[in-house]
């Protein structure tokens, strides 16, 4: 390949990538107004300024690869290619939601796209992604499953069950830390002895890989190697990507235990702006990105329109899908 | 014995060995079947109950850390992918550890993706007091997980009904618990000599494992057989007692109680374990409730005291009711 046809590559991936954090973007901003609007019931977490950790790595997995994710996990479903309408169908609690309204916000899943689950207690998943593993591994399919969760997950048990287990076992998961420095409303230094997170991959037996998670493309390119190294039975990867979520924790937290002037620095290296200068510098020019931004805008409000304008469940389905049978 | 005489094409097995001849004839009969836990495989497990699955299934069958979250985590995962995992949790207090994968992850799998996960996970445990545990490895533990929607919950008490019912757990296309009572171990029963699903015992049917007419006692487990042990008193008083083993905890075969109380009008559950928030406390109730009008006495509960499951002999021995206080009870509801 010409060095030319490869930055013709790079730039349509990059630009597919700035799409979708666009689009993840643009549905956080309407589940924030949704919610101080009270459409959406109990609470919402959102994940603004971490998009590029679940865009980048779900850019390296292909079809059959799974993943799973938190209650921060909007933007690993969509990435993972979950349909924005129905995402947003869920979180109003629409009969037509992924779960048909039995989640919400906090458990946005959808099978069909190999996105098995948002979770809402810290660390549960974890191991649900080394038994998707496995089963690849058993069955042969070559498979890869990764499961994303923040720092302060690094300190529950199932972390510390599933990172062994997976490397015992060769397992091939992606142990996606990201890293935001805060887990709730507490720094990671007030919870956690050692704050090299990258570290307990030593424990367990894998490479532990810390990138710039703000930079799609360098989160991209590790997530490339440790997805090789896993389908070629090399067992699993630690990667911690550093990047900060730009609102509170939940619902209307204002974030007022950051220090001062800590968000700007972020905001400064916002993923958006990141892989806008770096497509730039691939020569797309400020009307092309505009174009871009203003097409996933008109896509996700196109979505959110149709979301509701759906039916709300009938009350009687909630008795649905407790068993199969019964 | 010498005595005994065996049908033709059965075998002859105990309880705790029976286990692995119906883990076996699943994992035989269904390529997705996967078998994991701790010591399980190579070790043939801490009760030697899954002996010989290693050599014949291999890959299959996996000893895992200790880990019981990531065991009760990994067999969902596994089951997400299309696997049907059988997962050991050594003894049922241990549920304790895990109690979080089975009840918010395992439970309600399906409820919250509506519908779309099928989590075909068996969870076995071995439950129960008798043979002087102690405290924290004694547990009748299924009552934790009574009000936890999503799960089934299987109490085999016999050899025939824990290869029947194990069987049908793992052939399940919901999350079932099934609790192996240790004390009922060495307890003999005949199955077939060959695979037979004839064998298989339905989930959600109780099983009258006496007919009476006088009093309905209903009971598990080891309770189970102190009853019959009851009622084999109770004949003596001239009172002829109906025993019943639900078999399963949920779903619950009310209509099996209820056709036994049309014809005694008195209920009594012996139930292992504390008294308070129980299956038996809940089938008290909803015969109160549901079918006050064929009671001619109070419905009551025969539980344990309301402590732990204490070490010493003559201490655990008190706290199990025996035949004689099953006998005593019933008796004082006839005599009501
Ligand atoms: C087992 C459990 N404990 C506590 C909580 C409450 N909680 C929700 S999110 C959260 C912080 C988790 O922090 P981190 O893992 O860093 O993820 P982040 O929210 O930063 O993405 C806590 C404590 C929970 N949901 N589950
Ligand atoms: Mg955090």
């Amino acid at each position: 390949m010409t060095t030319a046809t490869t930055d013709a590559a790079t730039r349509e991936q990059l630009l597919d990538m700035q799409r979708r954090m666009h689009e993840i973007r643009f549905f956080e901003d309407i589940t924030k107004d949704w919610f101080s609007r009270s459409l959406v019931r109990g609470s919402t977490h959102l994940g603004q300024g971490q998009e590029a950790v679940s865009v980048g790595v779900t850019s390296a997995l292909r079809e059959g690869d799974t993943t799973t994710c938190t209650y921060r996990g909007h933007a690993t479903v969509l990435a993972q290619g979950a349909p924005l309408d129905r995402a947003f169908a869920e979180i109003l609690g629409k009969e037509q939601g992924l779960c048909g309204g039995k989640g919400g916000s906090m458990h946005l899943t959808d099978l069909s796209v190999g996105a098995l689950g948002s979770f809402a207690i810290v660390g549960a998943h974890l191991p649900v992604s080394t038994g998707a593993a496995w089963a690849a591994q058993l069955l042969g399919t070559g498979a890869v499953s990764a499961t994303f969760f923040g720092d302060g997950a690094a300190n529950i048990g199932t972390f510390h069950e599933a990172m062994n287990l997976a490397g015992v076992w060769k397992l091939p998961v992606l142990f996606v830390l990201e890293n935001n420095l805060y887990g709730e409303y507490s720094p990671i230094a007030t919870t956690t002895a050692n704050t090299d997170l990258r570290v307990r991959a030593d424990t367990y037996g894998m490479p532990g890989i810390r990138v710039d998670g703000n930079d799609v493309e360098a989160v991209l390119e590790v997530a490339r190697q440790a997805v090789e190294r896993a389908r070629a039975g090399g067992g699993p990867t630690l990667i911690e990507a550093m990047t900060y979520r730009q609102s509170g924790h939940s619902r209307s937290d204002p974030a007022a235990y950051r220090p001062p002037g800590e968000l700007d620095e972020w905001l400064a290296r916002d993923p958006l702006l990141v892989a806008a200068r770096r497509l730039g510098e691939l020569g797309v020019s400020e009307a092309e990105l505009d174009a871009v931004r203003d097409r996933a805008q008109e896509t996700v409000r196109a979505a959110a329109d149709r979301a509701l304008a759906w039916d709300e469940p009938a009350a009687d389905r909630r008795f649905d899908d407790v068993w199969e049978t019964r | 014995m010498s005595t005994d005489t065996l049908t033709p094409g059965l075998v002859r097995i105990n309880y705790r060995k029976v286990i692995a001849r119906a883990l076996a004839d699943e994992l035989a009969t269904d390529p997705t079947v996967v078998f994991l836990g701790e010591d399980v495989g190579v070790a043939g497990g801490a009760f030697k109950a899954t002996e010989g699955l290693k050599d014949r299934f291999g890959d299959r069958v996996r000893d895992t850390p200790i880990s019981e979250q990531a065991i009760v985590g990994t067999a969902v995962g596994a089951a997400l992918m299309g696997l049907r995992p059988v997962a050991e949790i050594m003894f049922a207090d241990f549920a304790g550890v895990c109690f979080d994968q089975i009840v918010n992850t395992l439970a309600k799998y399906r409820y919250t993706t509506g519908g779309q996960a099928k989590v075909p996970v068996t969870i076995r445990m071995s439950n129960g007091a008798g043979s002087g545990f102690g405290p924290q490895h004694s547990q009748a533990a299924e009552n934790w997980f009574l009000n936890v929607p999503g799960l089934k919950i299987v109490v085999p008490g016999t050899v025939e009904d824990l290869y029947g019912l194990l069987r049908s757990a793992i052939r399940d296309n919901d999350p079932v618990l099934v609790f192996e009572h240790k004390n009922l171990f060495a307890l003999k029963g005949e199955i077939p000599a060959e695979p037979d699903d004839s064998f298989i015992v339905p989930i959600g049917v109780a099983d009258v494992v006496r007919a009476g007419d006088d009093v309905t006692v209903v009971a598990t487990q080891q309770m189970r057989h102190r009853a019959v042990q009851a009622a084999d008193l109770l004949t003596a008083h001239g009172i002829s007692a109906e025993v019943i083993d639900p078999r399963t905890l949920v779903p619950f075969d009310m209509e099996t109680v209820r056709a036994s109380l049309a014809k005694t009008s008195r209920l009594l559950v012996v139930q292992e374990g504390p008294p308070d928030g129980g299956w038996g406390a809940t089938l008290v109730a909803r015969t109160a409730a549901e079918n006050f009008e064929l009671l001619d006495a109070p419905p009551r509960l025969l539980a344990c005291d309301p402590t732990p499951v204490p070490y010493s002999g003559p201490l655990e021995d008190a706290w199990l009711p025996d035949a004689q206080r099953i006998a005593d009870a019933a008796e004082r509801l006839v005599d009501y």
